[in-house]
């Protein structure tokens, strides 16, 4: 329904939870009030536990993060896979990935440097976090393509920016979706920036949405900080691609509030004035209103929300803190199926023990 | 047992598998329809149907990207590159994911595929057409680097690969592919992966090579011979997890070594292997190890290619040399 109505040539977004927090009801899709609420407890849970991996970061516990704060509604469109549905995500990806079940731990500790943290829970379909940018879209297609040839009913969602849209394997991942028609959704986070890059300057077209044509599937393009357009656009993706009619494509227009990652400087490109005004668009916020403009929710519930949420995040760094040091053997444990006779051998040199802390270089931020 | 060609046993491993294992599956450029550039999927597509014998758009990223998301979602993919050259394309998908997957993984999703690639000069084909980029990949943790020289272990090489759970780069040296026949078994057998084969026996000194310049090795040791001399040449097959202790053995034996591949030398294999008996056979070592291999130049169009491609008589020059030393 939302496919058909919007077209993304036009560059208007499909819009239902308006920044006011007014709903319009006639756009209104599968969503009712209680998921909803459901929905605003974990993207601040979410919220929350990307905070917690900037502190940890500011701390000196953690490497490198990059932060999904302003993208938690996008984020929030991995709740809608099925357990036996693929999702490949960026390295921007934490929100979705602690919805789709990886626990918080495992996130935190994978920033820490820790491989451990990449292994994704048994019998959930993640593919583990792509670096390079766009890469994952191919492989999303490949698993997509696998399930349509194995007669298994599902979809693979792959999660990218409006940065990687520019890539040559985003463009490709489309074009063989298209051809092979994989039930693929492809899912473009369009937050503005590519680091540095403002959006118009990583492409001349109007909406990025609007290239799915070009691939012959449907694009769309909606406000990504709208929890009922992101839940609307996603239910029916999936269910289109699950039910045979190929890919889909949804850009969602978002906004990064925060630096590409910790050791980026947005004021280098961006004003304080921009930043302010963006914040007015902020997708819990306008949740929010929507729900205590319905009796739904209150100021006791929001600081008993915050507390639960502080102590399951609390929890998880702490988990990640305290786990053991990973066995410096590892380096040498998944790089074949069964390991050459000389890689066994240079286990055997690896050293006993690391160099002296004050010989240690501090990491590039 | 009939007697066949390399394209023709490629052909037949490829005919048994499809038919064996369900899973497995060919994808690339003209793979279908034309049955390949080279004829090695000939005939495939019409006895396995379109969605088993994958025409693709032409995007060789894709192909080996979209392979590795198949081969994680439960598929067999064997993606065909239609030359060397065009591999470059795919350089991102095939050392920055395939070959890292099972570790980014934790080994939860290892990819068992096949990167079949049409290798290296000797056939005067344009430009991107006769490159030996092996050492490119042999560089790379993860992927495993096969490369047949006759058409026995072409086959059995092909289905190990199939079945080794690995990720494979399957190079397939193009100037033999119609030039030799063997007696090769109808059928199911394989050729263990990461093992070196002794081609002829020899107490005088060791060659090493493989793919297209295994026939240049033979044809220098059968002229040593002539000599009394004898050399041990070995075909090494499978480059990556590279048998260096096959070779190494070889050289406490002889204590002589000769290398000898297509691709340019400086940091070719051939200073790997040198490397490897440095470190573990040097006191064995009676002269300087040689490399016979092409030149630090761009590979050169039909006109002049064979005068870059090492040929028997740079693999005799070397031998003398180091039997004189």
């Amino acid at each position: 329904m939302y496919f058909d109505r919007c077209d993304p040539l036009k560059g208007e977004p499909l819009s239902i939870l308006a920044p006011d927090g007014s709903l319009r009801e006639d756009l209104r899709p599968n969503f009712p009030d209680d998921r909803a609420v459901e929905f605003y407890e974990r993207m601040t849970v979410m919220r929350l536990a990307d905070r917690m991996a900037m502190t940890m970061q500011r701390e000196g516990n953690l490497g490198t993060y990059a932060p999904f704060y302003g993208q938690e509604a996008c984020q929030a469109s991995a709740a809608f896979l099925q357990p036996g549905d693929w999702l490949a995500p960026s390295y921007r990806e934490t929100g979705a990935l602690f919805l789709r079940g990886v626990p918080l731990a495992n996130l935190y500790r994978y920033w820490m440097g820790d491989e451990r943290g990449m292994l994704m829970p048994e019998g959930l379909r993640n593919l583990p976090i792509a670096v390079v940018v766009g890469a994952q879209a191919l492989h999303a297609v490949g698993v997509a393509w696998a399930m349509k040839l194995k007669g298994e009913a599902g979809a693979a969602a792959v999660y990218f920016g409006d940065g990687a849209s520019s890539q040559g394997d985003v463009h490709e991942a489309m074009n063989f979706a298209g051809v092979f028609k994989t039930p693929t959704v492809f899912i473009c986070q369009n937050n503005q920036f590519a680091i540095s890059l403002p959006r118009r300057r990583q492409t001349a077209a109007a909406t990025i949405a609007q290239r799915a044509a070009g691939y012959g599937f449907p694009g769309l393009l909606i406000d990504g900080n709208d929890i009922f357009a992101v839940a609307g656009a996603m239910q029916e993706a999936l269910a289109e691609a699950r039910a045979g009619l190929g890919p889909r494509f949804i850009e969602m227009l978002t906004y990064r509030l925060g630096p590409h990652t910790t050791a980026d400087d947005p004021r280098k490109y961006r004003s304080d004035e921009e930043l302010a005004e963006q914040k007015r668009f902020d997708p819990l916020a306008r949740l929010r209103v929507y729900l205590e403009n319905r009796g739904l929710w209150s100021r006791e519930r929001q600081d008993r929300l915050e507390a639960a949420g502080r102590a399951e995040v609390e929890a998880a760094a702490r988990a990640a803190l305290e786990a053991p040091p990973p066995d410096p053997a590892d380096i040498f444990s998944y790089v074949y199926r069964r390991p050459p006779p000389y890689l066994e051998r240079q286990r055997k040199e690896l050293p006993a023990e690391g160099p002296p802390a004050a010989a240690r270089v501090a990491a590039p931020a | 047992m009939a007697n066949l060609n390399i394209v023709s046993a490629l052909n037949q491993a490829l005919d048994q598998e499809l038919a064996r294992d369900p899973r497995v599956m060919i994808l690339g450029e003209d793979v279908g329809r034309e049955g390949g550039v080279f004829r090695v999927t000939d005939g495939l597509q019409k006895k396995y149907g379109e969605e088993r014998v994958v025409d693709t758009p032409l995007a060789e990223s894709a192909i080996v990207g979209t392979a590795l998301g198949l081969a994680v979602g439960g598929m067999l993919p064997v993606a065909e590159i239609q030359f060397e050259g065009f591999l470059a394309l795919a350089m991102d998908q095939l050392c920055n994911q395939v070959a890292r997957y099972r570790w980014r993984s934790r080994g939860r999703y290892g990819p068992a595929l096949v990167v079949r690639v049409p290798w290296g000069g000797g056939i005067h084909a344009p430009e991107h057409h006769s490159d030996s980029p092996e050492a490119w990949f042999v560089h790379v943790p993860g992927l495993v680097v096969v490369m047949p020289a006759t058409p026995y272990d072409a086959k059995g090489l092909l289905l190990a690969a199939l079945r080794s759970g690995e990720p494979v780069l399957f190079c397939e040296p193009k100037r033999i592919y119609r030039a030799l026949k063997d007696e090769v078994p109808e059928g199911d057998y394989t050729v263990p992966i990461g093992k070196a084969r002794v081609a002829r026996t020899g107490k005088d000194l060791t060659i090493v090579a493989w793919g297209a310049m295994l026939r240049e090795a033979l044809k220098a040791a059968e002229e040593l011979a002539a000599e009394n001399l004898g050399a041990e040449v070995i075909d090494l097959r499978t480059l990556s997890p590279m048998d260096s202790d096959a070779i190494v053995r070889s050289v406490r034996k002889t204590g002589r070594l000769v290398v000898v591949h297509e691709a340019p030398r400086t940091m070719g294999l051939a200073a790997e292997i040198a490397a490897r008996v440095g470190e573990e056979a040097l006191t064995s070592l009676l002269a300087p190890v040689e490399r016979v291999t092409g030149f630090d130049a761009v590979m050169p169009l039909g006109k002049l290619e064979d005068r870059y491609l090492p040929d028997y008589r740079r693999v005799l020059a070397a031998a003398r040399r180091t039997l004189a030393a």
